[in-house]
This record gives C-alpha cells, sequence and structure tokens, in this order.
C-alpha cells in the first residue's frame, strides 16, 4: 500500500524518463525522490497523478508488478491536466497517491487459463502491465493472444516487449491491425472487432478487453457470437474521479464505485449494472 | 444528569466554552445554522431546524488537505493539522444525528478518512430533543426517534428547566466538567448532577433507575439537594407529549415499502423520473443542506508560491460533475435527478446492511425552490405502484 500517511495525501514522485509512444501518447517512468518505487501494485491498478495547480486524475499504472525499479504511466493528451503532464522534462517532480481499485486476477482465476488480450488505442496501457506480469510468470498461464489495433501507424503505442520480443516467444501470437490501409505497413488493415472474428481465436480463452467504448461494444458482441463466455471476458471501467476510494461519490454506476469496486469488471458484472457509463 | 434552569443558559454555553470550542445553533441575518458561540452570537437552541444540517462541524463545507510548493523541481507536500482538540457541538436533533451514522459508514470505513475520524473523535455531540417538529419532518418513516435523538448527550427544554443527560462516557465525562465550572463559578444554583444507572430487575427486563446513593446534587452553598425525582416524570411525560405530537405530522407515516434492498430492478428505467425530474434547477440546494450528501470536490487554491489542495462540498445535481475530457455519462439533468434518489433509497442501503441515507429532516421540503424533494418522489413511486396492481 501506499506510504501516505492519509488516503488524500500524495507523495513526491519524480519523472526519471519520458517516451513519446505517438503523437498524443507519452509514457512517464516515474520515481520516488529517494529511488525505487512509490508503491507497491497489482496489474489493473490505477494511481492519481497530480501537477500542483493544474489538476489531479486517475491513469491506470501501465507498468508490471514485476518490475521492481519503477512505475509507468502511458498518458494520451487529451485534457488541461494531461496537455500540462506532455510539457513536463524528465526531473520534474508530480504528486502520486495510490494504489487504487481491484486488480485483473493474475492469483486466482487467470491462471493456468489461455488468455487473449484485446486493446484498441490508448486501451493498450492498462493491458500492458497484465501482458508483462504474465510475461515474467509464463508458466503459470496457457497461450497468450494479443490482438492490437489503433487509427494509423503512427497511432499504435508501440511498446517494445509486446510488440517485438513478445512476437518472437512459444505459445504467443502478437495480431496487430491498423483502421485504413497506409503507405508502408504491410500488416492487416481492418477494425479490432471484424479482426478478432476473422483470427479464429479459441473461444474457451478468457479475454482481457480495453478501448474506446464504441470498440468494446463491437468485440464483445463478436465474442458472443463467436461462443465466448461473458463469465470470462474482463474489462476496465473508467469514470471521473476525486478521492479513488468511493467516498467523494462521483464514479458510481448503480450501488459500485468504479474506483473501489472496478476499474476491472467481468462483463457478467457490468451486466447487473444499470446503464449508465 | 445535569439541571440548569433555561435563564442561565448563556452561563451554561460558557461554562463549556471555556473549555472547549462550542459549536450551536446563532442566528445570523435572519438565518439559524450551526455556528461557534462567542461573545454577541444570538444562541437559537429554540430553532427547530438550522437552514443547513450540523454535518459541517465534522464534513466542513471546505477545508485544506495539504499545501504543495510550485517548484516542478523541488516538490513537497505538507499535510494539513488533524483536529486535535475536543469541541462540543450542542443542540444536534435526532435526524442530524442519524445523519452523523450514515456519515460515518461511509467516512469510518476502510480506508479510513482521517480528517473526519479526527473531527469525530474530538467532537462531542449534545443531542436535542424537538420541542415543535413541523409538517415538513418525517424522521419517523426512517426509524429515528425525535424524542431520544441520541449523541454523547442529550438535552431536552421542560418548562423552564434544560436537562443535558449523559448517553455514554464521553458523555458522562463533558457533564461532569461543565458541572465543575458551574460549580467552582457559582452558577450551581439551579444545577443538579444525578448519575443515572442501567438496572436490569429480577423478572430481567431492563429499565433506567435512578442511583439514590450516587446522587451529586450540588447547590450554591455547597450543600447536597435530593435530587428531584418530580423531573424524571416531568421529562418523561413532555417526551411522551412530542410523541404524540410527531405521529399526527401528515408525512411520518411515509411508506418506504419497495426501496432499500427490496427495490425493483427496473426502478433505475421507470418512465416516472422524466416525469419527477422537471421542475429541477440543478440549483443543487437540496444536497447543501442534506445531513447526509457527502459528495465532495478536490480542488486547487493557488497560494502564489503554493498550492493548498482543499476539499469541498460537491453536488451530483451539478451538469459537470461527472464531466470528463472524453465525456459524460450523465448528460440529462433527469439522470443527475435519478442518481441522486437512488443513491439514498436504493444505492446506499445496497451498501450499508439496508440503512437509508435519509434521516427524514425535510430541509429539501423547506428549501427546494421547485418544491421537489424526497417525499414527492417515495409517493410518486407508490402511486404507480398501486396503479399497476
Amino acid at each position: 500500500m501506499c506510504k501516505c500517511s492519509d488516503t488524500l495525501i500524495p507523495l513526491p514522485g519524480v519523472i526519471t524518463a519520458i517516451t513519446e509512444e505517438t503523437p498524443d501518447v507519452k509514457t512517464f517512468r516515474i520515481n520516488a525522490p529517494e529511488g525505487g518505487k512509490l508503491f507497491e501494485h497489482m496489474p489493473g491498478q490505477c494511481a492519481m497523478l497530480c501537477v500542483p495547480g493544474v489538476g489531479e486524475a486517475m491513469f491506470s499504472i501501465t507498468s508490471s508488478p514485476t518490475n521492481k525499479e519503477y512505475q509507468e504511466f502511458s498518458i494520451k493528451r487529451c485534457g488541461e491536466l494531461t496537455n500540462c503532464l506532455h510539457g513536463l522534462s524528465v526531473g520534474d517532480m508530480v504528486t502520486v497517491r495510490g494504489p487504487y481499485g481491484n486488480h485483473f486476477p493474475v492469483e486466482s482465476e487467470l491462471k493456468g487459463k489461455d488468455l487473449i488480450f484485446i486493446a484498441g488505442g490508448i486501451g493498450l496501457a492498462p493491458l500492458r502491465s497484465v501482458i508483462n506480469y504474465v510475461a515474467d510468470n509464463r508458466a503459470d498461464y496457457g497461450n497468450v493472444d494479443i490482438v492490437y489495433g489503433s487509427r494509423s501507424m503512427d497511432d499504435l503505442v508501440r511498446y517494445q516487449e509486446i510488440t517485438e520480443e513478445w512476437a518472437k516467444r512459444e505459445r504467443t501470437n502478437v495480431y496487430l491491425t491498423i483502421d485504413r490501409p497506409q503507405d508502408g505497413w504491410n500488416g492487416h488493415v481492418g477494425f479490432v472487432p471484424s479482426y478478432v472474428k476473422e483470427l479464429n481465436l479459441n473461444a474457451a480463452a478468457t479475454v482481457l478487453l480495453c478501448g474506446p467504448p464504441i470498440m468494446i461494444k463491437f468485440v464483445l458482441a463478436g465474442l458472443l457470437e463467436l461462443g465466448f463466455s461473458k463469465e470470462r471476458i474482463y474489462t476496465t471501467l473508467e469514470l471521473r474521479m476525486k478521492c479513488g476510494v468511493g467516498k467523494c461519490g462521483r464514479c458510481n454506476i448503480g450501488s459500485k464505485y468504479v474506483c473501489k469496486d472496478g476499474p476491472v469488471f467481468k462483463f457478467t458484472q457490468i451486466d447487473e449494472l444499470p446503464d449508465e457509463f | 444528569m445535569l439541571k440548569i434552569s433555561t435563564d442561565r443558559i448563556n452561563e451554561l454555553m460558557d461554562a463549556i466554552a471555556s473549555k472547549m470550542d462550542l459549536i450551536l445553533p446563532v442566528e445570523n441575518n435572519g438565518q439559524v445554522n450551526f455556528g461557534i458561540y462567542e461573545s454577541g452570537v444570538r444562541v437559537r437552541l429554540d430553532a427547530l431546524k438550522t437552514v443547513k444540517s450540523a454535518k459541517d462541524a465534522f464534513f466542513p463545507q471546505s477545508e485544506t488537505l495539504y499545501s504543495c510548493s510550485k517548484d516542478l523541481k523541488n516538490l513537497s507536500v505538507t499535510p494539513a493539522k488533524l483536529m486535535d482538540r475536543p469541541f462540543a457541538v450542542f443542540g444536534m436533533k435526532g435526524c442530524d444525528i442519524r445523519g452523523l451514522e450514515v456519515l460515518d459508514r461511509v467516512f469510518l470505513s476502510d480506508p479510513v478518512d482521517g480528517f473526519y475520524k479526527a473531527r469525530r473523535e474530538n467532537g462531542i455531540v449534545i443531542g436535542m430533543v424537538c420541542n415543535t417538529p413541523w409538517e415538513s419532518c418525517f424522521c419517523k418513516a426512517f426509524g429515528v426517534d425525535c424524542t431520544e435523538p441520541g449523541g454523547d448527550a442529550t438535552a431536552c427544554v421542560v418548562g423552564d428547566g434544560l436537562f443535558i443527560e449523559a448517553n455514554n462516557e464521553k458523555g458522562k465525562a463533558f457533564l461532569e466538567m461543565i458541572s465543575e465550572v458551574l460549580i467552582s463559578e457559582t452558577l450551581a444554583d439551579n444545577c443538579i448532577m444525578r448519575d443515572t444507572v442501567e438496572t436490569v430487575s429480577k423478572d430481567g427486563t431492563e429499565k433506567t433507575a435512578l442511583e439514590d446513593d450516587k446522587e451529586q446534587s450540588v447547590s450554591k452553598d455547597g450543600t447536597e439537594k435530593t435530587a428531584d425525582a418530580d423531573d424524571m416524570e416531568k421529562l418523561r411525560a413532555h417526551k411522551e407529549s412530542i410523541r404524540r405530537i410527531t405521529e399526527k405530522l401528515p408525512l411520518m407515516s411515509l411508506s418506504l415499502k419497495g426501496w432499500g434492498t427490496e427495490t425493483p430492478k427496473d426502478r433505475f428505467d421507470s418512465p416516472l423520473w422524466e416525469k419527477l425530474y422537471k421542475p429541477c434547477l440543478a440549483c443543487g440546494t437540496c444536497t447543501f443542506v442534506c445531513p447526509t450528501c457527502q459528495c465532495y470536490d478536490i480542488k486547487d487554491h493557488d497560494d502564489g508560491d503554493s498550492v493548498r489542495r482543499y476539499r469541498c462540498w460537491d453536488s451530483c445535481m451539478y451538469s459537470d460533475f461527472t464531466l470528463m475530457a472524453h465525456g459524460n455519462p450523465r448528460t440529462s439533468q433527469m439522470q443527475r435527478f435519478r442518481q441522486r434518489f437512488m443513491h439514498k433509497l436504493v444505492y446506499y442501503p445496497q451498501n450499508n446492511d439496508g440503512i437509508f441515507s435519509c434521516t427524514g429532516c425535510g430541509r429539501c421540503i423547506d428549501k427546494c425552490p421547485q418544491s421537489l424533494n424526497i417525499v414527492k418522489v417515495i409517493k410518486a413511486f407508490e402511486k404507480e405502484g398501486k396503479e399497476n396492481v
């Protein structure tokens, strides 16, 4: 858990590396000022990042807990705070509090299973934490398929260990796709939902699905057609949050708080929630 | 039990204030709200309802969480000091004390909110029996007895006497401390301190009885005075008469059948919400006067060299409450209106052993500029249920 004195009091963290992943996505590496990680987390958990005077928001922790040196956040530029974060440099400090929320059941329900990761756009960021956790505990899991798509070549977040190293490993397939044909792209062209249907994936596998709501909707429909079970399809939800601990009243869907009861949900659980997200 | 003549209430308040901060109903610009007791304030213990509930005393409308330097090369975080000295909140009614219990389940559940906890631990709640419940009151519907408001101690005005009885160790220590001040200030000629103890009679039924040999009646000249058994009877009769008035109030019989954990699944999708929300102006008044609304925002205040991060009350009735860079899950006022009532009557009970997040204080009835309120919502669904049978 966090070394914070109170769950609402953050710790200062230092940006120790910045990777420009796409024109609007940067990955920030964050360390404690004295070195090392600010806190431990599990795959799928989130943390609040704040630039004092600008704002604070919840981001998924994209690095795996098996990384013992630092934590990473992949952040898409889309609002006031994320614009400001994109303007920061290595050596600048932010405040961090967390980790918040539940996590993917890597030590229980996912263990020993064939896993299919399906991501669209920045949706790969929360899944990267699990993917690398599985990589570092490879013997504990079955076959792994990774399907990842973006609008264009430029918008593919190319985490090197996933798109390069993972693709070469045994019992592992990495499928990349972009929405429209583009010069210099020899890979698959088409939207993620239709690509998923073409791939003839194992319907008994467990699916971890993250991306824009519209993509999730169509991928889910496709998976159900192919015979996948909602009981074995996980996703993460995102709503506006202030506290991170289910008290500020902002991120509820029915009686569930996304910050505390989520962000990871099975589709069987989502079916129980009112349609308000 | 402490008894003091009502014409000496200010002396009692001075005695409390000599020991700790005292928060109680005071009148300002024609409005009565809980405020600090200081010289010149107009104490209004007689007012039934303060405009806002007493939740400010434990969950202030705004409070600093920490301050932070603005130098991004050298950031440091200084947490705000937690409440560390005792204070008394005098005159909370049963509905507002129930409100605190509702807030406790939010703020004291894991992970505990340290700021709220520090206030709860240091705050001494002196409840007060309602003498004149209004037509807009419906606390009884939520199981609140306004003649037994609870708190660490309970006060009641009967005739020309103010009685204060301790409900727990914290209240007992408080009363003992205050009595000492009153006695040493020789203000105690009308002050009687008396212990009541729980006894179990031979047939096993519990009853509260006076423990005669522990009476500590003290008068001005220091001689012991016999405790007045008549006072106990007067108090009992007074509470009984209030209960009878309460039972006749129009909203007290409000039925909560079909809400809480037994709410039908299709309640969320009912077309009734669309009809009910229309007059709502999204002003948020209902949430600000409510003793249980706990939604908050966390914001920055720029002090120049540093930034103070503070939290302040927010309202689910506001359009930007759930607004994100990539969209808003509640784009219409109907959705926001529905959220507020579903939270109080369905979601909160689902998460809290069936307990409702409404205490029947009736402030939303008194204050909504459009005459919308929780009673209207409950009755509309009750009516619809009957028509559909």
